[in-house]
């Protein structure tokens, strides 16, 4: 074959893939946008006491086995999430460890469980539609019966939040799924709901930010006020107890209010950062803390979603296929006048 | 060039030598693994943890095992869409290796999967996840592990005397072998692209972001032009048979052309990105950048010339070292540059390697019993001229 | 421990409990009880016996002032041994007006001629809050202050014991009360070290238990110098701890299970009380350990249903709401949480070996089937030539 038709047969494909990339319909995806009632949690580290509540008020609500990380075996002592721990609380230590909430020589609590993003990487990634993000709640949930067991999930998400149950002929994914099947009986998020100090509250989280920039805006050292449980929205319904009851019309009504007596603490030096409010997008879990959280083992990750990123390429590859054909056509094109059946012998040569 | 020296035929001979008899071995032991693997969980035969939920079975057996595969893949590109129809002879056995790696990449993809037997939600409708990655990778692979049989089927028919099927299908080749052309080009780059979303849990120098599925389809090319030549140098020791020199080293040249691209494009698109200050870090991801960036470089500069070209010696060396390189490229961004959080450590287990040894194995098994029982490759002069 | 040793304390034990008259089985039940409060090793129970059967019965001269007598009405209901044949024979109580038969100028005599007998030798035991406001005039006994009582009395003592929360820092009428601009109480109500200011031993709380009382006065006479203690004045041996950390109730507290109203099903199957206001978490005393009333040790507020209020610790009882939840303290990681990094995933030596061998393999067949296509080349070289 002559330069020229090399050329041209260069010409044709890359023109055919330049047509495709152009006339394809996607633009660069942006994050998306926070469902209308997302719900999520809002962990304080200067609040947490570092009981586990959370963690045992986990395994039972959902169900899951003990686990061990110690020679003796008396009770459950995972070391971080994993196949049967949807939520570890950790401890960051420090020298001394003289001050909670302090860096140096000091040591804080942090929970890990899932962020519940806004934009998340597991969604995008799972091939087969077993993760899923609630389009009302925004609560990312998963469903085993859907899933392959790809394990692309747990490689994606930034905060290694999936995980996995290698040591089973049936494995599974297992992640905080916000307590969503106790949702039905009116019932929050566990780790919440045991929570003794409010370190972990449930709410909406456009309250949820509200509070947050409360708690940013304390005086520390000065006593304040801390909601617990389940901190509602005025026009929340009460959803526990009953709604006849005590005060059950107030709380119906008129301001943003807790289902469990506040808690009174002093209000600690805050790191003036809302984590997850910006971060990758935002995530429905938001988290408060006195020390920075990478050190409590949070990466810094920047405003703009994996998950945009991952789906403009696809969406600009492959949106709509129009590339693929366009190619695909060109390249039949091409192949039609080079191929020539063996049969018929006469290769080019 | 005469056509008919070239048309392919069985190369005959006895498939039992201590040498298959020893792939065997590794074969059943990888299969008696598998077997444990498959009662007992993931767990149980491979190291595998949260920290690195993919190990070798995913970024070697899949990612690398299909780029190695990739020399149908380059050839075709060549031969039909470019019209190069002088490298016809190498279409043939680069194909058959491209199905074998293919098709065992696709059946690892099972060994790997924890919920194996849901895998057909993949090509199910209300299953199947459009904006994934791997959605597109799973199923272009699955494609064109079918394509590439419709392609190769040519090769049995004619053995198996259908002549009939054969002719029919001759006319319609043109289009499978176009779409063995595009299928490639679109999971070769996703594979790349699986790595966009693990974001910042990539190291910098293996986050290329957007141009991902760029530098992953233009070394799969690459590798597929260097296990052509790989394999046609191992053919012809192993089978004894005369080297095509004067077919490989224009292919060579071609190979050079594209080494040459993407070396440029590698390195202007790590300077750009900043990235290039980890590389001088005390880090075992930058003794491995640059000993990946050595295995593209090395060659740049030993195949320069014509006639290093037509030195076997020196092309087999060199097209050995692009595979190294292709495979450093791929088991750096999914394994040695995965960095998911401190405190994770993986190593494969000694099972885990067997398993992908064994794979291997059994590749090598299986081509050499259908290149001794089928036509595959071009018959050609003993090498005693 | 030696024959003899073992002898010496039978012997110490049977002069004691003739003089005592109480069988010699139950003074020694009161010595390893004491010791045992003091958390003492196994064998102190034998020098205990020794001291008390050795000294000469110390002088104690008790002194009263803003107090409830409650401190005085828990001591008497320690069993070990009754307290009565403590008072009367292990310490020779001078002069405490509850239980002194003496009254008026005659208990004053006996405070005078205690305090000149025994003088650097007497132990002085305070109970209740001093007055300080307006030179102590809120307070006084024979015609003194409070205030010039206790500095008196202090001057020659062997060493001072402020029992009770009143005596320790203030106690209940220390409480400032919710008026706009009161930053004391109305009578300026202090503890003891304020007063003198040095510092005492400290038994705090509404009441104290009492062998935390028994044991600190033992402790003394068995080996002449009062026990540890913390910054705050208070026996490490009954202060050293948060009650939350001995709790019965701590495993519903670390499993989340909280009572959230007084009677609902929480409260009736035991649950923590935390959330009720228990001030367990922010409180230092043995409370939880030892219990009250020797009556076993889950008789204590705790164990009843009822929160702990915090009433030996300054700046929490009688200041703290009872309702209002606590501020954990002392809380920092114990060694068995996770740290934020732990090390995961296993790498095998094996496999390791094996990968280098298969790469070595390669590489050496590589190398070899090169050499080989180089001497081809040559072997070829000249042919192109020709």
């Amino acid at each position: 074959m002559d330069r020229r038709k090399f050329f041209k047969a260069s010409l044709a494909g890359g023109a055919a893939l330049a047509t495709g990339a152009a006339t394809c319909p996607a633009q660069a995806r942006d994050n998306k946008p926070l469902p209308s009632e997302a719900l999520g949690l809002l962990f304080d580290s200067t609040l947490c006491v570092g009981c586990k509540a959370c963690v045992a008020a986990c395994k039972e609500a959902n169900g899951m086995p003990m686990e061990f990380s110690t020679k003796d075996q008396y009770w459950d002592t995972p070391l971080d999430i994993s196949g049967k721990t949807l939520n570890v609380i950790k401890a960051y230590r420090d020298g001394k460890m003289e001050v909670k909430d302090r860096e140096e020589n000091g040591f804080a609590f942090i929970k890990k469980s899932c962020m519940h993003c806004v934009d998340p990487s597991c969604v995008s990634a799972c091939p087969v539609s077993a993760m899923k993000k609630d389009p009302k709640t925004g609560v990312v949930t998963y469903d085993k019966d859907a899933c392959i067991g790809c394990r692309y999930c747990v490689a994606a998400c930034p905060f290694g939040v999936p995980r996995f149950t290698y040591d089973s002929a049936t494995p599974q994914i297992s992640k905080c799924q916000l307590c969503v099947h106790r949702h039905k009986d009116g019932k929050y998020a566990a780790c919440a709901e045991v929570c003794p100090t409010g370190a972990t509250l449930y709410g909406r989280v456009s309250v949820l930010r509200e509070e947050a920039r409360r708690r940013l805006a304390m005086k520390p050292g000065e006593m304040a006020s801390f909601p617990r449980g389940h901190l509602r929205a005025a026009e929340e319904k009460v959803l526990q107890g009953a709604p006849q009851g005590k005060g059950a019309m107030q709380r119906a009504g008129w301001r943003v209010e807790s289902d469990q007596s506040a808690y009174p603490n002093v209000a600690a030096k805050y790191l003036d950062h809302v984590y997850g409010e910006k971060e990758f997008g935002g995530t429905q879990m938001l988290m408060l803390s006195g020390v920075s959280f990478q050190k409590l083992g949070y990466p810094d990750l920047p405003p703009r979603s994996d998950a945009a990123a991952s789906e403009t390429i696809q969406h600009t590859l492959y949106g709509g296929l129009i590339a693929p054909i366009a190619v695909l056509g060109a390249l039949t094109f091409i192949a039609k006048r080079n191929v020539k059946p063996e049969d018929e012998g006469g290769h080019h040569g | 060039m005469a056509n008919h020296a070239h048309a392919p035929r069985p190369l005959g001979g006895s498939t039992f030598t201590p040498f298959t008899l020893l792939l065997g071995v590794l074969a059943a032991i990888a299969g008696v693994i598998l077997v444990y693997r498959f009662i007992n969980g993931l767990g149980a035969v491979t190291n595998l943890n949260d920290g690195y939920p993919w190990g070798i079975w995913i970024a070697y057996d899949v990612v690398v095992g299909s780029a190695f595969a990739c020399g149908g893949y380059s050839m075709a590109l060549l031969v039909y869409i470019f019209n190069k129809g002088q490298y016809h002879p190498l279409v043939r056995p680069a194909l058959l290796a491209s199905l074998f790696g293919y098709t065992l990449a696709g059946v690892s993809v099972i060994f790997d999967l924890g919920r194996w037997w849901n895998f057909w939600h993949i090509f199910w409708p209300g299953y199947a996840q459009v904006n994934s990655v791997m959605f597109e990778v799973a199923v272009c692979i699955s494609a064109y592990i079918v394509v590439m049989w419709i392609e190769f089927s040519p090769a049995f028919l004619e053995k198996w005397g259908m002549k009939d099927v054969k002719q029919k299908l001759n006319k319609l080749l043109f289009f499978f072998i176009a779409l063995g052309v595009l299928l490639p080009s679109m999971h070769q780059s996703s594979l790349g692209s699986l790595l966009v979303i693990f974001g910042q849990q990539i190291h910098p120098l293996w986050q290329s972001g957007m141009l991902l599925p760029v530098t992953y389809l233009l070394t799969a090319i690459l590798l597929g032009f260097a296990v052509v030549i790989f394999e046609a140098t191992l053919s012809s020791t192993g089978f004894k048979r005369q080297l095509e020199t004067d077919v490989l080293a224009p292919l060579a040249k071609v190979m050079y052309l594209t080494l040459a691209a993407y070396v440029v494009l590698r390195v202007a698109e790590v300077l750009i990105r900043g990235a290039l200050g980890t590389a001088f870090a005390a880090t075992w991801q930058a003794f491995w950048f640059w000993v990946e960036m050595a295995c593209f470089i090395v060659p740049l500069v030993t195949l320069a010339s014509e006639n290093a070209r037509r030195s076997a010696s020196k092309l087999f060396v060199g097209a050995v070292l692009l595979m190294l390189g292709g495979m450093l490229l791929r088991i750096n961004g999914f394994l040695v540059g995965y960095m998911t959080g401190e405190g994770w450590n993986y190593f494969p287990s000694f099972a885990e390697l067997m398993v992908t040894v064994g794979i291997i194995a059994f590749e090598i098994l299986a081509y050499i019993y259908i290149v001794r029982n089928y036509p595959v490759l071009p018959a050609a002069q003993p090498a005693t001229r | 421990m030696s024959e003899t040793y073992i002898e010496e304390t039978a012997e110490a034990a049977a002069t004691v409990a003739s003089r005592l008259r109480i069988d010699r089985r139950e003074f020694m039940q009161f010595c390893a009880a004491t010791a045992t409060t003091l958390g003492l090793s196994s064998g102190a129970e034998a020098a205990i016996a020794k001291a008390v059967e050795k000294a000469k019965r110390p002088s104690v001269i008790w002194l009263h002032f803003q107090e409830c007598t409650g401190c005085s009405e828990s001591l008497l209901r320690a069993e070990h041994p009754t307290l009565e044949k403590l008072i009367l024979d292990v310490i020779s109580l001078d002069y405490h007006e509850t239980l002194m038969a003496a009254a008026g100028h005659q208990a004053e005599a006996a405070r005078k001629s205690a305090m000149k007998a025994n003088k650097g030798k007497y132990i002085l035991v305070v109970e209740g809050a001093i007055p300080t406001k307006q030179n102590g005039i809120y307070c006084k006994i024979g015609g003194h202050t409070a205030i010039d009582l206790l500095k008196e009395c202090a001057a020659d003592a062997a060493a001072v014991i402020a029992i009770g929360s009143c005596a320790s820092w203030g106690g209940m009428p220390s409480t400032i009360p919710s008026i706009a601009g009161a930053d004391s109480s109305p009578t300026g109500s202090s503890g003891v070290a304020d007063v003198l200011g040095k510092p005492v031993v400290t038994i705090p709380g509404c009441p104290p238990n009492p062998y935390n009382f028994l044991a600190t006065a033992v402790h003394f006479l068995t080996f002449g110098k009062l026990p540890d203690i913390d910054a705050l004045g208070r026996p490490k041996f009954a202060y050293g701890r948060i009650i939350h950390e001995h709790c019965e109730r701590r495993a519903h507290f670390d499993a989340g299970r909280f009572a959230l109203e007084f009677g609902d099903e929480g409260h009736r199957k035991g649950y923590c009380l935390y959330k009720l206001g228990c001030k367990g978490p922010e409180t230092y005393a043995n409370c939880s350990t030892i219990g009250f009333g020797d009556v076993g040790e889950s008789n204590w507020p705790v164990a009843c249903g009822h929160p702990c209020i915090g009433c030996s610790e300054k700046g929490v009882g009688f200041t703290k709401p009872i309702h209002m939840t606590a501020q954990l303290k002392g809380m920092s990681p114990p060694a068995s949480y996770p740290g934020v990094v732990e090390q995961q995933g296993k790498s095998s030596f094996a496999s390791a070996a094996a990968l280098a061998a298969i790469a070595g393999a390669a590489a050496g067949g590589a190398a070899m089937l090169a050499k080989n296509l180089g001497k081809q080349d040559e072997a070829q070289a000249p042919r192109k030539g020709e």
